[in-house]
């Protein structure tokens, strides 16, 4: 299970104004206008594939095969951006326009400000070994070379003297947790360890951008997720901008702070995950969208419902006083401790029969877990089965943002379409009594 | 009917046309060598020299000396005790029946050519990696190397430098060079695409790349194509004595000529001895340069 903690993007959050991770340090990679076309002559077909003829029929009449078409994304600086498609989708024409691993037909890349298409052959060069490290699918380690010399590759083509290269590749070893491997060969580890070996190379030459080329596809689906969680917990304390190509909407959802979605070589959609899982533009992206477990992909705070009252009072009546200001016949306590659970009036009244001035305590309220808006819906599930109430919903620091009914969690996993049609902008202010 | 006579005997040039198309070429060729034999024969000098040099050094050094020597890079190429006691039997056996000279000089002719064969293979090999064209082009070139017989190519190399040692040794390099070309080649084009695109994407030059993945990861194929070279090198010695290339393959052309079974068969015997020595040791060395590809797999 995915380990959230504060500053961590978190899958399923939604990008609206109230973004709880804050506001970026704006566009790093913009892609404008981008088409690839395969061929012996991919200039001259270009025009028929900007007026919008279909991919087979360019195949089929001159023997070109459209690899992308008119791609226009702006990636933030220290997101992951995960691009999602099936194979022949043109994912992976598509990273390799970045570094040029590819050239493209028509278009520009704007990286950091600079267009890599101006880029002379050495400065292509220093580009590479300094902007931007990838990690592969097959892991492209090099066979010959033990462990801490793969992992310490690209400092030794950038000139970096040994002593220095080794030091900072032994940290990095130690840092995707394969100490004691750096004597060994490739071909002697698991692909689980080979890739993180992959991971580490790329890592250590420090660049700002991180091309990940079906990086995780390879590995089985153990390997996978344990590989992911790495991945988060790196890039919670190294906030890269990280480009993901992947092939399997879980992994997109999971990593992803934005994905952007490729069918036969064209964008379809493009947005935070929430967006994609309740607001799929198209057939193609809802047919895809479907088999999500959403219970494992959603958070909390996407689902959750403006919170009912926050009590804060210290003796029976007060409490009874500050909830009649609302409807609703329950609240949320809280004492200079935090949140302690639900009061309902009934209690309430029945006790301030006895003595209306009596402080609040255990005996009053009745003990009810709450969820943290980042909590995945799964996590949420049982507990919102349970009580009687809806659970309330905290933010990291404790305060209540918000509630989640049982209707709320019923409709997301079930009519999709429903929710999707609502919108779902979230409380931006606590309810305060 | 004289005009369907095409139909019983396939049709033919005339006589004095071919005659003079011979003659013609001949002669070019003859004004060339003419012309030119001296300048390239002093082109040839330094090879000539060092020939001459290393064949003295292995003939006049004590035969103790060269024998340990030769132990001695067996040893540090294979660390294999067995193939080094083995070589050293081999050896004295051949001094024994008294081929030592003879051996010495082949061995000389063997490894100067198979040397020039890998500086000027490996480079062309690699132009051929690199580029379909040149692919293209030096395939044929190649088949016709590999085909052609030996005999043939000994003309001219005869007409411009007369007979000899480097003549000799060009014709062997000729005869030997084209499995290190062609492997070298292979080995490059076999390297694993994604192993490239991870260099290329760390901004690895072209140098770079060559030198510290291509090459490397060739090596395996590489070392088959020297083998092979050698092989081919050994196997070229006895045509080469035609030309007055010294070593074993002139005893063995005497025996044709004269019948000597005997002494063609002791000097054939010493010439298959070398050949295994020099593959054997080969091989072990690049399996033991290639530790990466052995090891237990994991997973």
């Amino acid at each position: 299970m995915t380990e959230m903690t504060p500053d961590q993007p978190m899958p399923g959050a939604s990008a609206t104004p109230a973004d709880p991770r804050g506001a970026t340090d704006g566009p790093l990679v913009r892609v404008e206008g981008l088409y690839k076309v395969f061929g012996p002559d991919p200039r001259g077909v270009l025009d028929q594939v900007k007026a919008g003829r279909s991919k087979a029929d360019i195949l089929a009449e001159t023997g070109h095969t459209v690899g992308l078409k008119d791609i226009n994304l702006t990636i933030d600086k220290g997101r992951i951006y995960v691009v999602m498609g099936l194979s022949g989708s043109g994912k992976s024409t598509l990273i390799r326009h970045f570094n040029r691993l590819i050239d493209p037909t028509d278009g520009r890349i704007l990286i950091d400000g600079t267009d890599v298409m101006a880029l002379s052959p050495r400065e292509l060069e220093q580009f590479r070994r300094h902007k931007m490290s990838m990690v592969f699918q097959r892991f492209g380690l090099m066979p010959h070379r033990k462990v801490l010399d793969n992992i310490g590759y690209g400092l030794q083509v950038q000139g970096v003297p040994r002593a220095e290269r080794l030091a900072k590749a032994r940290h990095w070893l130690e840092a995707v947790g394969l100490e004691g491997y750096e004597g060994m060969y490739p071909a002697q580890l698991s692909g689980g360890q080979q890739q993180r070996v992959g991971l580490a190379r790329a890592l250590c030459t420090d660049a700002d951008i991180l091309l990940m080329d079906e990086a995780f596809s390879a590995l089985d689906p153990l390997i996978r997720s344990e590989m992911q969680d790495q991945l988060i917990a790196l890039q919670e304390k190294l906030h890269k901008t990280i480009i993901f190509i992947t092939h399997d909407l879980d992994e997109a959802l999971r990593l992803g702070d934005r994905i952007a979605i490729l069918k036969d070589g064209e964008l379809v959609q493009e947005g935070a995950p929430v967006d994609i899982l309740l607001r799929p533009a198209t057939d193609y992206v809802k047919a895809f969208v479907k088999d999500v477990n959403r219970a494992r992909a959603l958070t909390v705070d996407t689902v959750m419902k403006p919170p009912s009252h926050r009590i804060t009072a210290e003796t029976i009546g007060e409490a009874l006083e500050q909830m009649k200001g609302h409807k609703g016949d329950y609240g949320y306590y809280f004492n200079d401790d935090g949140y302690q659970g639900v009061v309902s009036q009934k209690a309430l009244e029945e006790a301030a029969r006895a003595d209306a001035n009596a402080p609040l305590n255990e005996a009053h309220w009745e003990d009810s877990p709450a969820v943290t808006t980042g909590d995945l819906i799964e996590q949420a599930l049982p507990g919102t089965l349970d009580a009687e109430y809806p659970l309330a919903v905290l933010d990291e620091n404790g305060e209540l943002v918000g509630q989640l009914p049982r209707e709320a969690l019923a409709e997301v996993l079930t009519y999709a379409e429903e929710v999707a049609a609502e919108d779902p902008e979230k409380p931006t202010e606590t309810a305060k009594v | 009917m004289a005009e369907t006579s095409w139909l019983h005997e396939i049709p033919q040039m005339d006589r004095g046309d071919l005659l003079t198309i011979r003659k013609t070429l001949d002669g070019l060729y003859r004004d060339f060598s003419r012309a030119y034999g001296e300048t390239i024969e002093s082109f040839f000098t330094p090879l000539l020299r060092f020939l001459v040099w290393f064949e003295d050094l292995l003939i006049s050094s004590p035969w103790w000396a060269v024998l340990a020597v030769i132990a001695g890079l067996i040893f540090a190429a294979t660390r294999s005790w067995k193939l080094t006691v083995g070589a050293v039997a081999a050896f004295m056996l051949i001094g024994y029946f008294g081929m030592w000279e003879h051996t010495m000089q082949t061995m000389a002719i063997i490894l100067v050519a198979t040397l020039m064969a890998i500086c000027i293979g490996i480079p062309v090999g690699i132009a051929m990696a690199r580029s379909d064209r040149v692919q293209t082009i030096a395939t044929p070139i190649l088949d016709v190397m590999q085909t052609m017989p030996a005999f043939v190519y000994l003309i001219p190399v005869v007409m411009l430098l007369g007979i000899g040692k480097v003549p000799g040794v060009i014709a062997v390099v000729v005869y030997a060079i084209p499995p290190v070309i062609r492997l070298t080649n292979l080995g490059i084009r076999l390297v694993d695409r994604e192993v490239m695109e991870a260099a290329t994407a760390y901004g690895a030059s072209r140098w770079q790349r060559l030198v510290g993945v291509q090459l490397p990861l060739a090596m395996p194929t590489i070392m088959a194509g020297i083998n092979q070279t050698i092989m081919m090198a050994l196997a070229m010695v006895v045509i080469a004595s035609m030309i007055g290339v010294k070593g074993l393959g002139q005893p063995v052309l005497k025996s044709i000529t004269n019948q000597y079974f005997t002494l063609g068969l002791l000097n054939g015997l010493a010439i298959v001895a070398l050949a295994i020595i020099f593959d054997r040791v080969s091989q072990a060395y690049a399996k033991r340069s290639q530790a990466h590809m052995g090891g237990p797999a994991h997973d």
